[in-house]
């Protein structure tokens, strides 16, 4: 394997026009049906999160459409409005499938606004660390450390112990689990960076810190961000289901899938299994969608691996 | 290395200091003991003599000055709900989290290492493409939701195992532990399996990754051209140079399964530390709360800081000077 590795030519093909940004989509993707699922996975579970409320049988938050003896009927039941309940229902007489799909939202939403709001700080911090140095850098980079030296899932409990629970501090115990470990892989790239001349060039040209920052550093910067980003919301999806089910996340009117298998936990040890299976299941699935291609995009940027591709 | 070693004792105590003063203000901001502990019944009189009982009356940095005296003498106070000093209640507690942390530390590098380093040096082959499957599964499973899943199949299907609870301990040097009998040994293995699943994963991946990037070193090229055998290879030249990042991680690692058995004990309701920090903070037992933090906090500064001196001793290209 490794002559194999050494014989390859790798000195890039001449006279080939620039590929599009499709064609390099493509080509991260080709040949790997794996990646390629777990891109149609990701789709389909943001199109039904944000569908849910026009597709799912039964609206879970509607208290008015429950009826108490539906409850915990095994999947594959109707209920007493008539209605076909494919994953059964649970102690309230809440269809799971719908309940799933609300979830979803809520999990989705949570994860995707603290990766996002976590990580715009974390790239920030990591070009004001690089671009100023000095006593901005000491101090970004010793609350980076600070931060990574803790066990995420920790933090966040310690937070929610002390703030209270709720959808608003969920998302917040999350942003402060996100910012570091893009702080410090930001700060890494743009120094980097910093060493080049079209810094020097704009340096000299008088542009202003910011300027160089935002147009200059953080496009040069930002890819290893991207590829983790992936990562970093799989990571945050499964935070707020743990955090959830441990009963100190998001609140039981806003129901997420961590919640969903938390309130199936007591009916589990009497065999009702499927309260709790199935927004797990969902769960798992789309977490591991996302790792799916996420593996396959820091493979991507690997140079090792990609000769080989 | 003596400069090092003080430099990251300033450090670690500045560190320690700062999490205390969160700590201990942030619980205080959320709670108050008075109305968890006093009952419905309760007049005006009696809650002013609770408060002054449990010490909140005073002011807020009288409180914590008094507190940060005790902890320096290595008392963390008395739980407000089980009316004992907290160190009896976490040492009491402490084996059982550890015996169960040990042994999927043991379980994952005992399976994991050896997954790894065969997945990286057969990269094409099928098995390997199905281990790399397996671990990507294993680590996007969430924890607390494969617990269920054990506790369904081997307890509630097969009623192979117990789902909850500790079962009998034997007494070793004084200390009761669960894995010297077979009744305890029976309630432990979901609970370490449970954890072990996750380190196997990580294990795997990083003995991978650790695994390719050495292959392609010049010092290996060069060991093969040498005509060295596969076995004393992979032994002498592999094996060494991968453990490093292993070494580090599984460490640091070590604070986190230990935090992290939070949601496995709970869970399993296995009697250990992680459990009792989880109903403390739903009763509002903020003195085990803070204890419990504290503890990790420092718990992770030496953690830390050993991880540090080993990488210094297995890397000779590192030296603090």
């Amino acid at each position: 394997m490794m002559e194999a590795a050494l014989d390859q030519d790798l000195t890039p093909k001449a006279d080939k026009p620039e590929p599009t940004r499709w064609e390099r989509f493509r080509k991260v993707f080709k040949g790997h049906p794996m990646a390629v699922v777990g891109l149609i996975g990701i789709s389909m579970f943001v199109l039904v999160a944000i569908l849910a409320p026009w597709i799912a049988p039964q609206d879970p938050y509607d208290l008015a459409k429950l009826d108490i003896l539906d409850g915990l009927l095994p999947p594959g039941s109707t209920l007493f409005d008539g209605t076909y309940s494919v994953l059964g229902t649970d102690a309230l007489g809440r269809d799971i499938l719908s309940g799933v799909m609300y979830g979803l939202r809520i999990s989705l939403f949570v994860a995707f606004t603290a990766v996002l709001v976590g990580s715009a700080i974390g790239v920030l911090l990591g070009l004001l660390a690089a671009l100023r140095g000095g006593w901005v850098e000491t101090i970004i980079m010793r609350a980076v450390d600070l931060k990574i030296s803790f066990p995420g899932i920790l933090l966040a409990l310690m937070l929610l112990a002390i703030f209270g629970t709720g959808v608003d501090k969920v998302i917040y115990a999350l942003i402060i689990g996100a910012w570091a470990s893009k702080a410090r892989l930001v700060r890494a790239v743009a120094l980097s960076e910093m060493k080049k001349e079209y810094i020097d060039a704009a340096r000299l040209a008088g542009l202003s810190d910011f300027r160089i920052m935002t147009r200059f550093l953080l496009p040069n910067s930002i890819s290893p961000v991207l590829v983790v980003l992936p990562m970093s919301i799989s990571g945050a999806i499964g935070a707020e289901a743990t955090l959830s089910f441990l009963g100190v996340g998001v609140p039981i009117t806003e129901p997420s899938l961590g919640l969903l298998i938390a309130n199936g936990n007591d009916y589990l040890l009497s065999g009702k299994w499927w309260i709790s299976i199935f927004p797990g299941l969902v769960l798992v699935a789309m977490v591991l969608c996302i790792n799916v291609v996420s593996d396959r995009l820091r493979d991507h940027a690997n140079p090792y691996l990609r000769a080989k591709d | 290395m003596l400069s090092f070693v003080l430099r990251r004792l300033g450090q670690s105590s500045v560190l320690v200091l700062i999490m205390s003063v969160l700590v201990f203000f942030g619980m205080y901001v959320v709670s108050d003991p008075v109305a968890v502990l006093a009952s419905d019944d309760f007049t005006e009189e009696d809650r002013i003599a609770l408060a002054q009982e449990l010490g909140v009356d005073r002011p807020l940095l009288v409180q914590y000055f008094s507190f940060l005296s005790n902890v320096a003498r290595g008392d963390f106070g008395t739980s407000f709900v089980y009316n004992r000093p907290v160190m009896d209640l976490i040492i009491e507690r402490l084996p059982a989290t550890l015996e169960v942390a040990f042994l999927a530390i043991g379980l994952g590098l005992i399976i994991g290492v050896p997954m790894g380093i065969y997945s990286g040096l057969n990269r094409k082959k099928r098995s390997t493409k199905s281990i790399s499957f397996m671990t990507t599964v294993g680590y996007s499973i969430p924890n607390f939701w494969q617990a269920l899943l054990l506790i369904l199949v081997f307890a509630v299907w097969f009623r192979w195992l117990p789902a909850s609870g500790r079962g009998d301990t034997t007494m070793l040097f004084g200390i009761p532990v669960s894995f010297l009998n077979l009744d305890g040994l029976s309630h432990m293995i979901l609970p370490a399996v449970n954890l072990a699943i996750y380190k196997i994963c990580m294990q795997t991946r990083l003995a991978r990754s650790g695994t390719q990037e050495v292959m392609f070193q010049d010092y290996m090229t060069f060991a093969r051209a040498k005509g060295i055998s596969r076995a004393r290879l992979v032994r002498r030249h592999l094996a060494r140079n991968i453990l490093i990042p292993i070494v580090t991680i599984t460490g640091l690692e070590l604070g986190g399964l230990i935090a992290f058995s939070t949601v496995t004990e709970t869970v399993f309701s296995w009697p250990g530390i992680g459990k009792l920090l989880l109903d403390s903070i739903h009763n509002a037992d903020r003195p085990v709360v803070v204890a419990y933090l504290i503890l990790i906090v420092l718990m992770f500064v030496v953690i830390n800081f050993v991880v540090d001196v080993l990488y210094a001793l297995l890397d000779p290209r590192i030296r603090y000077t």
